[in-house]
């Protein structure tokens, strides 16, 4: 870790780079952003965006059981309770019971209700607030080295997946005629999205994480025809907007997390003008 | 290969869902070279039935499949063309992505082999829509991206090829251009064809066989002869004037 700091004292000349809180976020940005825009693609294009705010939210759920419970590993343990909930609402929703709009709708509320039920218990909520609008500035060394493990594993899954899963998404049927095992990736889908949420959720807060996973894709699309450039340009917005919004976070003073997302909603309105722009020319 | 062997067997199938039974003692058989339409009225169980032919839905009884040698296949290859796909008509997911996402296991994104792409323009030929590979699958009219299904749905050969009315987005012209293409690749492939359809009009001039389906089997039959069958004019309530046929 040592050798990354000091590279990047040498290689970024900035003011900002003297903190090892800023350049701990920093690489924290570099780990998740880029994993949120390759993902987020596959919400956008299965409309899944309400089923992956759910599973955020599900997730505080998952966070409040590990801390509750105080098991020796709280990461792994919130990770193992959020993937149990994910699970559980993937498998509602497959049962065609309800309308998966309402079953979100219901795990949506539940989650946070449940989440912050459990983390007020003692009467001391405000402890965990930042779960709620995230802090990036306080994630540690170890931290980050955890995160890189469990990013690293999340992408080589998601890149074996990746075909099936988009098969799944655009008809249930026809993936079956090919052999997909289609409850079984999308279970995978919901597993994934669940530990990239569980993960990143103290530094993003569960408020804005959505529009993390959801924003980069979504402003892509306005503006590609291909899946390839479809990922490359969602990659692309993903990772501009959370370093140019952590940096400018820390010169206006303003939470990190909030200004990444202004800064993807902006590039998502540019996009959306240039996509109408072409429509009507 | 021998002519008219059994592809499918369908024996004593039913499907429930909760306490609503939906198909009920179902017992059926598709031969090679042969395409079964399924007729029937809507909710009657037509789209159930080749559900559970994709084992979509849970149900009793057996469904066997066998190769032209009459030889059972366990895990038969199964060409499926939707009613419609109901996706998000500005994704970028092109004809050319479709095809890879099922022939490879590298993520789409990463782009084609040129091998790939040959093979699939090679397969969008023969159903005439080779020109459009690498348009997005959003921007193609209703009867071009059937054509796509169908040649998605041929790719890898398939031991049987089940059509859910899958013309019911086509304009008239390409209506007859599907089902010509559909009559050319079973004859080629000797491949059976179960193709569910509300347009009796279709089933009489493209299939061999009709099953007529109300929760169960109600009657089979040769298609030519499907008109002059009582049950099926009842069902569609069909007046039949001097030989000249009025739908209502």
């Amino acid at each position: 870790m040592e050798l990354i700091y000091s590279a990047m004292e040498t290689m970024l000349p900035f003011s900002w780079v003297e903190f090892t809180f800023m350049k701990n976020a920093f690489l924290a940005v570099l780990l998740i952003t880029p994993l949120f825009g390759l993902v987020g693609t596959m919400i956008v294009n299965n409309k899944m965006s309400f089923f992956s705010d759910a599973l955020g939210h599900c997730a505080l759920t998952g966070i409040a059981l590990g801390v509750a419970l105080k098991i020796n590993n709280p990461s792994i343990s919130m990770i193992v309770f959020s993937v149990i909930f994910a699970l559980g609402i993937s498998a509602i929703m497959q049962s065609e019971t309800s309308s998966s709009d309402t079953v979100i709708g219901v795990f949506s509320s539940a989650g946070i209700a449940l989440g912050v039920f459990i983390l007020s218990f003692s009467g001391g909520f405000s402890r965990y607030s930042s779960y709620l609008v995230g802090d990036i500035l306080s994630i540690t060394k170890n931290e980050i080295l955890m995160l890189a493990l469990i990013l690293i594993l999340v992408t080589i899954i998601w890149v074996i997946s990746f075909n099936k899963l988009l098969l799944s998404g655009l008809n249930t049927d026809m993936a079956l005629s090919k052999q997909v095992n289609v409850k079984f990736y999308k279970n995978i889908f919901a597993v994934l999205i669940s530990v990239i949420v569980t993960v990143s959720l103290k530094w993003v807060g569960m408020l804005m994480i959505n529009s993390l996973l959801v924003l980069p894709a979504a402003s892509a699309k306005n503006i590609v025809t291909n899946m390839r450039m479809y990922h490359i340009m969602s990659v692309i917005f993903s990772l501009f907007s959370g370093i140019s919004g952590l940096i400018l976070s820390y010169y206006i003073g303003t939470s990190a997390g909030s200004t990444i997302v202004l800064v993807s909603a902006l590039i998502f309105f540019a996009t959306f003008f240039i996509n109408r722009c072409r429509n009507i020319s | 290969m021998k002519e008219c062997q059994c592809s499918v067997k369908i024996k004593d199938l039913r499907v429930k869902k909760g306490s609503h039974i939906i198909l009920n003692h179902i017992t059926l058989t598709a031969n090679h070279g042969e395409t079964l339409a399924l007729i029937g009225k809507n909710g009657a169980g037509k789209t159930t039935l080749l559900k559970s032919i994709l084992h979509s839905v849970d149900f009793y009884g057996k469904i066997d499949f066998f190769n032209s040698s009459g030889k059972r296949i366990r895990n038969p290859k199964i060409g499926y063309v939707p009613q419609r796909l109901s996706f998000d008509r500005d994704s970028p997911i092109t004809v050319m992505d479709l095809f890879c996402a099922n022939s490879s296991n590298i993520p789409v994104w990463f782009g084609h082999s040129k091998k790939r792409k040959e093979h699939a323009l090679n397969m969008l030929e023969k159903v005439g829509v080779h020109k459009h590979i690498d348009s997005p699958i959003g921007r193609l009219s209703g009867g071009e991206l059937q054509r796509v299904l169908l040649a998605f749905a041929l790719e890898p050969r398939p031991d049987i090829l089940l059509l859910d009315e899958p013309v019911s987005a086509v304009d008239r012209k390409g209506i007859s251009k599907f089902y010509s293409i559909i009559n050319s690749m079973r004859k080629d492939y000797h491949m059976p064809v179960i193709l569910v359809s509300h347009d009796l009009g279709h089933v009489v001039k493209y299939a061999n066989s009709y099953a007529l389906i109300n929760h169960t089997v109600i009657e089979t039959g040769n298609a030519s002869n499907l008109l002059k069958s009582k049950k099926v004019r009842e069902t569609f309530g069909i007046d039949v004037n001097e030989g000249e046929e009025v739908w209502n």
